[in-house]
Order: C-alpha cells, then structure tokens, then sequence
C-alpha cells in the first residue's frame, strides 16, 4: 500500500478534547487536594502550606466523630466485600464452570440486578424491606445491604478472570486422582487469584464510598464516612472535610492501582 | 450491563457441573432476599395507604399514583386535573440527564476514539486514567464540584482575573451547576463503552474510504461512526440511566429549586413529612422508566447481533 500523506486513523483536535477530559476528571480533585493543606480558617484565599486541617481531623474537636465514622466504614467494607467475594466467587465458578444450564441467564440477571435497578429505588427498597420486617436499623441493616450490592462489583473481575483460565488444569489435576475439591482449592483457586483480589478490592472501595444506599438504611445516629462528610458538607465545606476527603480519595486511588496491577501481573503468568 | 456479551461471560468447561446449585444458591439466596423481594415489597407499598408519621397502614390504596399524576383540590373532592408539579419534577430529570449525556458524548467520543487509536502498549493505560476517578467516592467528587463552581470558588476567580467576567457568576445552585456535576459523575461511563467498540473497529474501511475520496468528517460520520454505534448507544444509557435518578449532584449542586426525582424520593423517606407509599410510588415510575430503556436497548442490542451473525 502506498504511503499517505496522513493518518486516515487521526483526526485533528481530538488530541486536545482528550487533555481537556482529563483536565475536566483530575482538576477539581486536585484543586481540593491542595486546598486541603491550605492554613487558612477560611476556604477562599490561600495562605500557605500547612497540615494543620490533617492534625484537625486526628486530634480536633470532631476528631472523635470521625473515628467512629471511619471504624464504622472500615468495618462494614472489610466484612462486606469478604462476604460478597466468597459469594462471587462461587457464583462465578458454577456460571463459567458449570457447563449450559436453563438458569444459567436468568442467575446472570439476579447477579447483575443491583447494577440495573437505580441506587435511590435499591436503597428506598431495601429500606421497604427491613422496616416491614421490623428489622431494627443500624450497623447491621448497613453491612446486609452493603454484601448484596457489592456482589456483581465482585463477580464481574472473578468471572472475567476464571474465562481466561483454560478447564485443561483441573483436568490435569483430576486426571492425576485429585477430587475435584482439591483440584478447586489446588489448581483452581490459585489461578483465580488476581481476579479475585481486584473482585474483593473493588468491593472494598464500593462499600466504603457507598452514601445513597447507606444514608437510606442506617439508623439514627449511626454513621459512616460518607454520610458523616455528608453531613458536615450540608453546613459548609469546611477545611477538615477537605482534609478527609482527601485522604479518602488517595485510599481509594491507592486501592484501585493495586487491583490493577494485581489483575495485570496475572495475566503475564 | 454494557455491551452484547452481557450473559455472565462464556464457558469455560463443566468440571463442577454437580456442584452448580450449590455453588450458586448463596448468591441466589442474597440477591433475592436483599434485592429482588425488596423491590416486589416497594411495588406492594407504592399500593398502599399511607400513615402520617413514615410508614404505611395496609389497606390497598391508588393513592400514591392519584397524587402523582392528578389535582384534586385541597380536600380530595374536586374533578381531578393533571397535577404538574411531579411531573415537572419528572421531566427535568430527564432533561438534565439528557443534556448531561449530549455533555459527556461530545468530550467521550473523541477521547474514546483517540484513546483506541493509541499503541496497543499504552492503551490500558489510558484506560486506566479515564477509570481511577470513577473509583473515587462519588460524594467526594460532587463537593469538589460545588467547590470549584462556588462564587468565591477557582473557576470564578480564573474568570475575574483573566478579565472574560466583570464579577463572579453564578454557577452553583443552578440548572447548569447539575448538568456539569452529573457529567462529571458519569463521564468515564461513556468513555469506556465507546474506546471497547473503536478499539474493535477495522481501521481499513476508513482507509477504503479515504481511497475513494471521502473527507476525513465524511469518513466519521458515514463509516466509522455506524460502526462504533453499540458502544455509543451503551455508553448514553450508562450515563443516562444513573443521571436520572441521581441524589447528591441535583442535591449538592442544584440547591432546592433544582429539584429531580432522587431527591423527591428521599424526602419521602429521610424527611419528617415522609409519605412511604408515594416514595414507593416515584421509586417504581423511575424504576420502569429505566426499565423500558434496558429493554429497548437489549432488544436492539439482539437485533443487531442478529444482523450481524
């Protein structure tokens, strides 16, 4: 084929709409970021450099209202992205390893129902549910909540990986007189692991960043951080939520990069 | 949820085939329990009479949707008339979502496109920045909104001092401030549909193309663009569908004038005036609403595998 004169592939000011996307997803929450160590009382003007607002949310007078919140998240997150992992993980092994079965799109269906049906109606739902129950609410109706949603955020990495995994190993495995047990928790298992991890580190951070459904089912005067920052952000921005929320965001950026990487370095295996 | 292999994945052997119930039914069990009886339950509900203080008395009542779609005067004794206020409320999320959708398509498209078109090394990288912010709690990114859009915020400043604004305008609490904040939740939703389908897209009819003298924009919008059509159509939905039923963007960014129908329904339930039977009610409008939109989409979705098979 002759050379062209250009790229048929490039298109001019794509390049630029593209910076501008970038610019549009990352400013405002590097903009927070720095204010975040702003020394100011006030939000507006700038003066200096400080970690005075970090030291505010440790130590400050709401600093014990943070604590509880984020023991609360932390909590609910480590026990409910473990709970709905485990229960992924499973799914996923009987959807991709289960042959053809009659349930088999209808179980995709109930998997995937939490990411079709809005948050607001899950949350106004499962708050139906567990007053008509008289289940009382609190950390409990929170975490229950939580392990429903977090199940297709699990599943979808779970799934994806255990596709790319050939049945031959556990065939392998049981051809030499392993039970099939041992040919999931030996062979299978092992393989899966990266999609597993980045299933369970998803999980983790939707639990943990989750304010709609939260909001709806928690109980008065429980509180996580989301709905505490919530809260405090109703009367005001002020320099400590900037503070938390900055924390927040590196947790979570920090928990998204291992999950990728995670799920990269299993792919080279 | 995206894209026509939305069957759970392909798979992969029967090894634990024997097994299959078991492994499912703790899935099964949760999802029915906390998701699925849930939803029938708040169907019932929107059903029923509603108690003053929160909560319903079970008597089976239209009451939730009469007061929805109609007027019937102060004391419930007037020829009913088309009650305008929820259904404004109902409309304006729909307008909102959709111009925030219109946003997002004409900065995702091109980034998708030029993002697919990169070398095959640094495209998960890409991929990788457009996804970290969706990851970033969404609550966070919507006060990081209303700071930037805020009167004293930097946005008004860099207008003030560049000399384009005489004074600072205002941005938040308006109609705008909502489109913008919705645009900047969904956003990454659009993008990563589109860059999957470019990504798939065979570059040598646009070269066929540009043999036989088709401009370059010609060549977008006869050639490329039917082609990459699924993954545009998907990424609307995703962005459209969450937009509608949004709660912190209308709430954080919109102030009470800017009301949509997530915050209608958690007034329903989070307020002191709380009427269940009419959250339930809005709750199961916008849940068929976004409902008949998956449906569309997937029996759209079967037609064109049909066509292309």
């Amino acid at each position: 084929m002759a050379a062209r004169k250009f790229d048929v592939r490039a298109y001019p000011g794509f390049a630029y709409i593209t910076a501008l996307c970038l610019l549009i997803l990352y400013v405002p929450l590097m903009v927070v970021s720095v204010y975040s160590f702003n020394s100011s009382e006030s939000i507006v003007v700038w003066e200096g450099f400080s970690t005075r607002w970090y030291a505010d949310v440790f130590v400050g007078s709401e600093s014990a209202k943070f604590k509880v919140a984020a023991r609360n998240s932390f909590f609910i997150a480590v026990i409910a992205a473990t709970v709905a992992t485990t229960i992924a993980t499973f799914a996923a092994t009987a959807m991709i390893r289960g042959g053809k079965f009659r349930l088999r799109a209808l179980s995709f269906g109930l998997i995937s129902l939490p990411l079709m049906v809005p948050e607001i109606v899950t949350a106004v739902a499962t708050l139906i549910f567990f007053s008509s129950i008289g289940f009382e609410r609190g950390i409990l109706t929170i975490l229950l909540a939580h392990i429903a949603f977090c199940i297709p955020f699990a599943y979808l990495p779970i799934s994806a990986r255990m596709q790319g995994i050939e049945d031959t190993y556990e065939q392998a495995a049981m051809d030499l007189y392993a039970t099939k047990r041992q040919a999931f928790t030996k062979i299978l298992l092992p393989l899966m692991m990266p999609g597993i991890i980045s299933g369970f580190l998803l999980a983790f951070i939707i639990s943990l960043d989750d304010f709609i459904i939260t909001n709806f089912v928690k109980g008065a005067g429980v509180e996580t951080l989301p709905t505490a920052i919530f809260g405090a952000v109703k009367q005001g921005i002020k320099p400590n939520i900037m503070a938390i929320s900055t924390m927040l965001l590196a947790f979570s950026i920090v928990m998204v990069t291992i999950s990728y990487f995670v799920s990269k370095s299993g792919e080279n295996k | 949820m995206a894209g026509g292999a939305a069957s759970g994945g392909s798979t992969q052997g029967d090894t634990y085939k024997e097994a299959r119930n078991w492994l499912l039914l703790p899935a099964w069990v949760t999802l029915s329990i906390l998701v699925l009886l849930p939803v029938l339950l708040m169907l019932v509900y929107s059903f029923l009479t509603k108690e003053f203080r929160g909560g319903v008395i079970w008597e089976f009542s239209l009451g939730a949707y009469d007061q929805f779609f109609f007027d019937r005067g102060l004391f419930g004794d007037e020829p009913p008339k088309l009650e305008w206020t929820y259904i404004t409320i109902f409309w304006r999320s729909i307008w909102q979502a959709g111009l925030a959708t219109i946003l997002s398509l004409l900065i995702g498209f091109p980034t998708a496109y030029y993002i697919a078109t990169r070398s095959e090394k640094v495209r998960p990288l890409w991929v990788f920045l457009i996804t970290i912010p969706y990851w970033v709690n969404l609550l966070i990114r919507t006060v990081s909104m209303r700071f930037m859009l805020r009167e004293e915020g930097p946005i008004n400043n860099a207008l003030v001092w560049s000399g384009l604004a005489d004074s600072p305008i205002q941005m938040i609490n308006t109609n705008f401030a909502v489109q913008i904040g919705l645009f900047y939740s969904y956003l990454p939703f659009m993008v990563l549909p589109i860059y999957a389908a470019v990504e798939r897209y065979n570059f040598s009819l646009s070269e066929a193309a540009s043999d036989l003298y088709a401009s370059k924009w010609t060549t977008l919008r006869r050639i490329v663009l039917p082609s990459v059509r699924p993954g545009v159509v998907a990424g609307c939905i995703l962005v459209f569908v969450p937009s509608m039923g949004a709660f912190l963007a209308p709430d954080l960014l919109g102030g009470a004038k800017n009301f949509m129908i997530g915050s209608l329904i958690e007034e329903q339930f989070k307020g002191n005036a709380g009427n269940w039977p009419f959250g339930a009610a809005a709750s199961m409008i916008l849940l068929s609403l976004v409902l008949i939109i998956l449906t569309l989409y997937a029996r759209q979705q079967a037609r064109a595998n049909k066509a292309g098979a």
